[in-house]
């Protein structure tokens, strides 16, 4: 690390750090609510995460330990770049470790582990209108934001009951934020909404390309919209992680060969990891602690 | 009928710059009552209906409306969000074409149950319920509810567009050339459907149209306009049976005899 010199610290200059963070405490004082900002250009391209990394360049201390997820997992492309960026301009410390990371950006999973008071878990947001799909104009989304006209939301679920017998939006699934703001959780799965709800944790969330920040702070009511008679609900899966038998988590679908094998496994590598060190075994755990095949243990 | 309007509009005038829109047009509207709004392309016709409409706000004079506490508002001094709460709850607007008032890319159902989401209806079952009733009452088949409106003919689009509309009971319904575009068979049935739920329900409608057979089968009363002033006005029969200005008289001995 002999190179920090080069850039300013977190790589921001200061005078767009106090800018993001007039937007976080704009975004904080109004749950749910979209604050634009003025992104900057970031050594990434759009789509990896710019919004995510200006907002967690802005809030960053020498002092705070970052974990960085993408799907969940620690040892993703996306995750260990952005992860070696703060590390090499900030001079952080890293980890993997859920509970003592006071820093968290997360591309679309909420972490297994529950959240403390004290953590910031930053979202890294593609689409933060959730009416986009439904109306194209912004100057007309802004107005039925400020209006708090949200008929339109419920269409699109009226949608997916007709057409499909049930709520299939699985993904990115639209939350009412302390009763006032509807608001995009970002593409995390729905399985991950009760998670929001009066988390101790602060949650922001920074969109790069569309250049807008908006938050949840902690112990805040987040509410997943649904019908009367088709409530909301999580996915359930029927079979325990593969590797390290937790249930009431959620699991990717990893395929072992060309033949049709495939397994569940833990999308939280971190907490799949610990479990496995605690000593719990899926059924088709290896021996070892290692993964099946030839992966090697994150780092 | 009750001894109060539903509408009272005075002196309402809208500029383009130094161009006139509509000038000085004053009326009353009365619950129940059917009132055409004829004139040739460019009169004003269309201003005067997004003015009252408050789509448009006019350059001067005041239009005061009824609410369904009795008490009358001035439509032009309410703030934004209340002019569009009554837009999707007592109030309908019917466009000439139906693609500008409807959502093309969601299906009829949610067409029709989109302004009762809009007033907090949370029941997918009984907001279904209302659909398939309201399409039927416009003669949409029942298996059409899942069919998006691009799939549509002209016809049936207008009258799905007027059950979206009348879903929640409104008091007072706007429409802006509503058998437009529309062949004479089509267009004979829809105005049989639109009276017959005029009457049934007890609407109150302002109807802007350049057809004066539309006027004659729809309305009570009728104002003529010409170059944005209303030049003549009264009973619908006795307009067009016994027109007095003589463009008026024009007008109506235009009308193509087959």
């Amino acid at each position: 690390m002999t190179d920090i010199a080069t850039y300013n610290f977190a790589y921001l200059d200061e005078q767009t750090k106090r800018m993001i963070r007039r937007a976080i405490l704009k975004g904080i004082a109004i749950p749910g609510y979209q604050v634009p900002f003025a992104s900057r250009e970031m050594p990434m391209p759009y789509g990896w995460g710019t919004g995510g990394v200006q907002v967690t360049a802005s809030i960053i201390g020498p002092d705070d330990v970052l974990k960085v997820i993408d799907q969940g997992a620690d040892d993703t492309t996306n995750a260990v770049s952005i992860r070696a960026f703060f590390r090499k301009v900030a001079n952080v410390a890293v980890t993997t470790d859920t509970a003592t990371a006071t820093i968290i950006q997360t591309r679309h999973r909420i972490p297994e582990h529950p959240l403390s008071a004290g953590q910031v878990l930053v979202y890294q947001v593609p689409i933060p209108e959730p009416l986009r799909f439904l109306e194209p104009r912004e100057t007309e989304t802004r107005k039925m934001h400020a209006l708090e006209e949200y008929g339109l939301m419920h269409v699109k679920l009226y949608e997916d009951i007709a057409k499909h017998g049930r709520i299939a939006t699985t993904y990115a699934y639209p939350v009412k934020v302390e009763g006032r703001y509807v608001m995009d959780p970002s593409p995390t799965p729905k399985f991950d909404n009760p998670k929001m709800h009066r988390s101790p944790a602060l949650q922001l969330f920074g969109a790069g390309r569309e250049k807008r920040i908006y938050a949840v702070p902690p112990f805040t009511d987040v509410v997943s919209l649904d019908f009367e008679d088709h409530p909301f609900e999580v996915q359930t899966f029927d079979q325990p992680c593969a590797l390290c038998a937790a249930e009431n988590v959620y699991l990717d679908e990893v395929i072992l060969d060309d033949h049709g094998g495939h397994m569940f496994v833990c999308s939280d590598t971190d907490h799949c990891e610990k479990r496995r060190a605690d000593g719990h075994r899926g059924h088709l755990a290896p021996e070892s602690h290692l993964a099946p095949g030839k992966m090697e243990p994150a780092q | 009928m009750t001894d109060e309007p539903l509408l009272r509009v005075s002196g309402l005038s809208k500029f383009y710059g130094s161009r006139i829109g509509c000038e000085n047009v004053t009326f009353d509207l009365w619950p129940g009552e059917v009132l055409a709004v004829v004139g040739e392309s460019g009169s004003g016709k269309t201003t005067l209906l997004n003015c009252l409409s408050t789509r448009l706000l006019p350059s001067s004079g005041t239009a005061s409306y009824r609410m369904r506490d009795g008490q009358f508002r001035e439509l032009y001094r309410m703030s934004e969000a209340e002019r569009r709460f009554l837009m999707r709850t007592d109030w309908g607007f019917v466009h000439q074409n139906p693609a500008d008032g409807l959502r093309m890319t969601v299906s009829a159902g949610a067409n029709v149950g989109e302004r009762l989401m809009a007033v907090g209806d949370r029941h997918y079952g009984k907001i279904r319920a209302t659909a398939v009733d309201w399409l039927s009452r416009v003669e949409i088949d029942e298996d059409r509810i899942d069919d998006e409106p691009r799939a549509f003919s002209g016809g049936m689009r207008q009258r799905l567009q007027i059950a979206r509309n009348l879903v929640t009971g409104p008091r007072l319904v706007f429409m802006d050339e509503p058998t437009g575009g529309l062949d004479v068979s089509v267009q004979a049935r829809l105005l049989d459907l639109l009276r017959g739920l005029v009457t049934d329900l007890g609407l109150a409608a302002i109807v802007v149209t350049h057809d004066l057979a539309v006027a004659r089968l729809l309305s009570q009363r009728m104002m003529v306009m010409k170059d944005g002033r209303v030049v003549e006005s009264g009973l619908t029969d006795r307009v067009l049976d016994d027109p007095r200005a003589p463009y008026t008289q024009l007008l109506v001995s235009s009308i193509l005899q087959v």
